[in-house]
């Protein structure tokens, strides 16, 4: 299959304009107006390089793909959405080509759309509900909510339309958000909002946590996350850097000895897991977040110019099934390693990752194996990694995610060549704080305690959101919890201080 | 911003710079390290242990060589200049107590970060020995704030130029023979620990190393600094730097050292010859 580029999807784009456009659609003829393919690099052309893979729909895609919504009384999708934007009326304002309106409507609940509508699992929310989808019986016929989410935000950046929102008088109040990712960055936007006097903490050098050091360029480019960055440092949010909460100054110390009124944690799932076998400290054996800070954050794909080297791969074994190894696995294609296969314990069906990250993998030449578990991972004389012993599995009962968990088949063990490994199981979450915080509950995985109305934690003044709450989990979400957070601390302090 | 404000070549290729940063200098414990970055958007992030403090003017002092591509650069700073990025302080405090008779063992730039735990052992009450070790005269560093903590001060250079020609080891190996420490501390290049480690065990005196590995955030986030104890993995960055001697698997954490050996050596050429300097200067 040829791979259709741009020009040729936004004719298309253009010829359905004209026959659908301008005038009143019933369901029908709505139902018939053909999904509109997301423009993409070539396949070939995009292992080379490490800039953006969807490139984004054109004016007349996004019309098409808008005038698609049936504008349901009810609207499922807006259910489906963990911060309710109110989905049909920003589709209804793209569809008349008022961009400038229909980001109006998503900021109302979101405060991220550019980034929001490219890494949501928007086909496990809001358009796994969607009654186009549901009606045409397939989920990939579905409104693609998030396409046109990211386009409005798109446009609205690059015509400068951006608006700065309005902040309330000064109160006098002094807030610290720990941690500068999705959570933490919607929850300052809130927070200074409502005039407060906002602090943000990041241990390391950039801004932007998991969306900088994670999520890989060619699918959220770090213009975008500073972009909103710089968005709230021109609202008055301070940045300090290089501040490690529970290192640098304890969370007690912020709030008794610094003057801080109230603080939001959200710092974030940040401790890797390890497989377990035997080998694993081998040489050529990496996290994923490993992997992908070396890239990310510290650059190293720009071999000439960054100090921060990179291993030298040609055979690359993934462990995991999740967006997270689908990242590390395109990076490692990017960076050069010809061969990169993605070992599953489960079969496609049970994978978490994105349908479409899957498939960008597949396109750019990622191998799948299912059915594997990983057994023992052998080095060469020089302790780096040679083969990795990996045993068949089949599909037993639902376990307790509802997934049919793998039952390793006795005898099925063999060897297979990999020069690397990267491990993308997940995260647990980073201990220090709790450490170092006396009176903070978590639970046995050490996630953070909160109330799931207010996201307060068991410290008075003390709010927490995102994965250091949630465990390891999406953007969306995070965001979710940093507003849910930001309004019961706007409360807290408007109070005085006297609710907890 | 970070505004260096000394700096000191204490030999060849190794400098000492006191770094203005209030926070760490408040914070830090002996055996602490703090990440820098410096350079820019590219460069690296390199640990270095905190060789000392000054909590009232809010300074801490690293003591570092220059091997690499981000040390060379760090060491062409002068005061005044500052270092875009100090993390810190990271990693758990040495434990201080008093265990009565403590040999403390440097070897080159080791010697450094050693010089707060022997101050602190020896506050503690503890009858402190030291052993510095360096390869030749040039290197030997602290020699005359080693001399005011230390019961005793053995100098080992490798080629005889300064104090016995000798590795640390000997005067090691004789003081667990005759002076029968209770406890041993010994920070340096891996190599010379493993060694030091092969030294006090066979008379089962606890030693106590800190490990300076591989590390990108320093927070417990890739796990590059991992590090095989009794069989466990462990973290340096979170769970160290400093370990039971005995429990450290080496030849895994000497292997590991070398994972980007190749690249390494060519950014080494590289840098020199951006930085104009001849290979073998430095």
């Amino acid at each position: 299959m040829s791979h259709p580029n741009r020009e040729q999807l936004d004719a298309l784009a253009q010829e359905q304009l004209a026959a659908y456009g301008g005038r009143k659609l019933g369901v029908k003829e709505r139902l018939a107006i053909p999904a509109q393919d997301m423009p993409t690099q070539d396949p070939a052309e995009r292992v080379l390089n490490m800039s953006e893979v969807a490139t984004g729909y054109t004016d007349a895609q996004v019309v098409v793909e808008s005038l698609r919504c049936l504008q349901c009384a009810n609207a499922p999708c807006v259910k489906g959405c963990p911060v309710r934007i109110d989905i049909p009326r920003f589709i209804a304002r793209a569809a008349e080509g008022d961009y400038a309106g229909s980001v109006a409507v998503i900021k109302e609940s979101s405060m991220l759309p550019a980034i929001c509508g490219r890494v949501c699992p928007q086909e496990a929310q809001c358009q796994l509900t969607c009654t186009v989808g549901k009606s045409l019986k397939s989920i990939d016929k579905a409104v693609n909510i998030g396409r046109i989410e990211r386009f409005v935000a798109d446009w609205e950046s690059e015509h400068n339309a951006r608006k700065n929102p309005e902040i309330a008088a000064p109160t006098g109040k002094k807030v610290g958000v720990v941690g500068s990712g999705p959570a933490s960055m919607t929850a300052a936007a809130d927070l200074r909002r409502a005039g407060h006097e906002v602090v943000m903490f990041e241990a390391l050098h950039k801004a932007g946590g998991v969306l900088v050091y994670g999520i890989p360029e060619f699918r959220l480019p770090k213009s975008i996350v500073q972009e909103e960055l710089d968005a709230l440092y021109a609202m008055g949010v301070k940045i300090e850097r290089n501040f490690l909460v529970g290192r640098t100054a304890k969370v007690t110390d912020l709030m008794e000895r610094e003057g801080f009124d109230a603080l939001f944690l959200g710092t974030g799932a940040g401790l890797p897991k390890f497989l377990n076998v035997e080998g694993e400290n081998l040489i050529g054996v990496f996290s994923a977040n490993e992997y992908l800070t070396r890239s990310n954050l510290m650059r190293a794909y720009d071999r000439n110019k960054a100090g921060t080297p990179l291993y030298g791969s040609h055979k690359v074994a993934v462990f995991g099934g999740g967006n997270v190894a689908m990242d590390a696995a395109r990076t490692a294609r990017r960076l050069g390693a010809e061969e990169v296969t993605i070992v599953y314990r489960r079969t496609g069906e049970e994978m978490p990752a994105r349908r479409e990250e899957v498939a960008h993998a597949k396109e750019e030449g990622v191998a799948f194996l299912y059915l594997h578990a990983p057994l023992k991972i052998v080095g060469d004389e020089k302790g780096r990694v040679s083969n990795v012993e990996l045993i068949t599995c089949e599909l037993g009962e639902p376990d307790a995610s509802g997934r049919r968990s793998p039952i390793e088949i006795p005898g099925s063990e063999a060897m297979h060549e990999f020069d690397t490994v990267i491990v993308a199981i997940g995260n647990d979450s980073n201990p220090l704080i709790e450490k170092t915080t006396k009176g903070l509950d978590v639970n046995r995985r050490g996630n953070i305690i909160v109330d799931e109305e207010t996201c307060a934690t068991s410290m008075k003044g003390v709010y927490a959101g995102g994965d250091i709450v949630l465990g390891a989990a999406t953007v969306i979400l995070a965001m979710g919890q940093g507003r849910k957070a930001a309004k019961a601390m706007n409360a807290f302090l408007a109070d005085g201080g006297a609710t907890a | 911003m970070f505004t260096i404000l000394d700096k000191r070549k204490l030999s060849a290729e190794v400098f000492r710079m006191e770094i203005l940063a209030p926070n760490i200098a408040r914070e830090r414990k002996a055996g602490q390290f703090v990440i820098l970055q410096q350079g820019g958007d590219y460069a690296e992030r390199i640990p270095l242990t905190i060789a000392d403090a000054d909590p009232e003017k809010g300074s801490v002092t690293i003591v570092f060589q220059a091997v690499g591509e981000a040390t060379h650069s760090l060491g062409m700073l002068e005061p005044g200049d500052s270092i875009e990025n100090v993390l810190g302080p990271l990693g758990q405090p040495t434990h201080i107590e008093k265990y009565g008779k403590v040999v403390c063992v440097g070897g080159g730039v080791g010697v450094a970060p050693m010089h707060p735990i022997a101050q602190a052992l020896k506050q503690a009450g503890n009858d402190v020995r030291i052993i510095i070790g360096a390869r030749n005269k040039d290197l030997v560093i602290l020699e005359e704030e080693m001399q005011a903590i230390a019961s005793e001060l053995t100098i080992c250079t490798d080629d005889g130029s300064y104090g016995r020609k000798a590795l640390v080891t000997e005067p090691l190996k004789e003081l667990c023979e005759t002076w029968k420490p209770d406890l041993v501390v010994a920070i340096g290049p891996p190599i010379m620990m493993k060694f030091c480690t092969a030294t006090t065990r066979p008379f089962g005196v606890p030693t106590v190393v800190s490990l300076n590995t591989i590390m990108i955030d320093g927070t417990g986030m890739c796990g590059g600094c991992r590090v095989s104890i009794n069989g466990k993995t462990k973290f340096v960055c979170v769970d160290g730097p400093e370990f039971d001697a005995f429990a450290v698997d080496w030849d895994n954490l000497l292997m590991r050292l070398g994972t980007y050996k190749p690249q390494e050596q060519e950014a080494h050429h590289r840098c020199h010859i951006g930085l104009q300097i001849k290979e073998g200067e430095a």
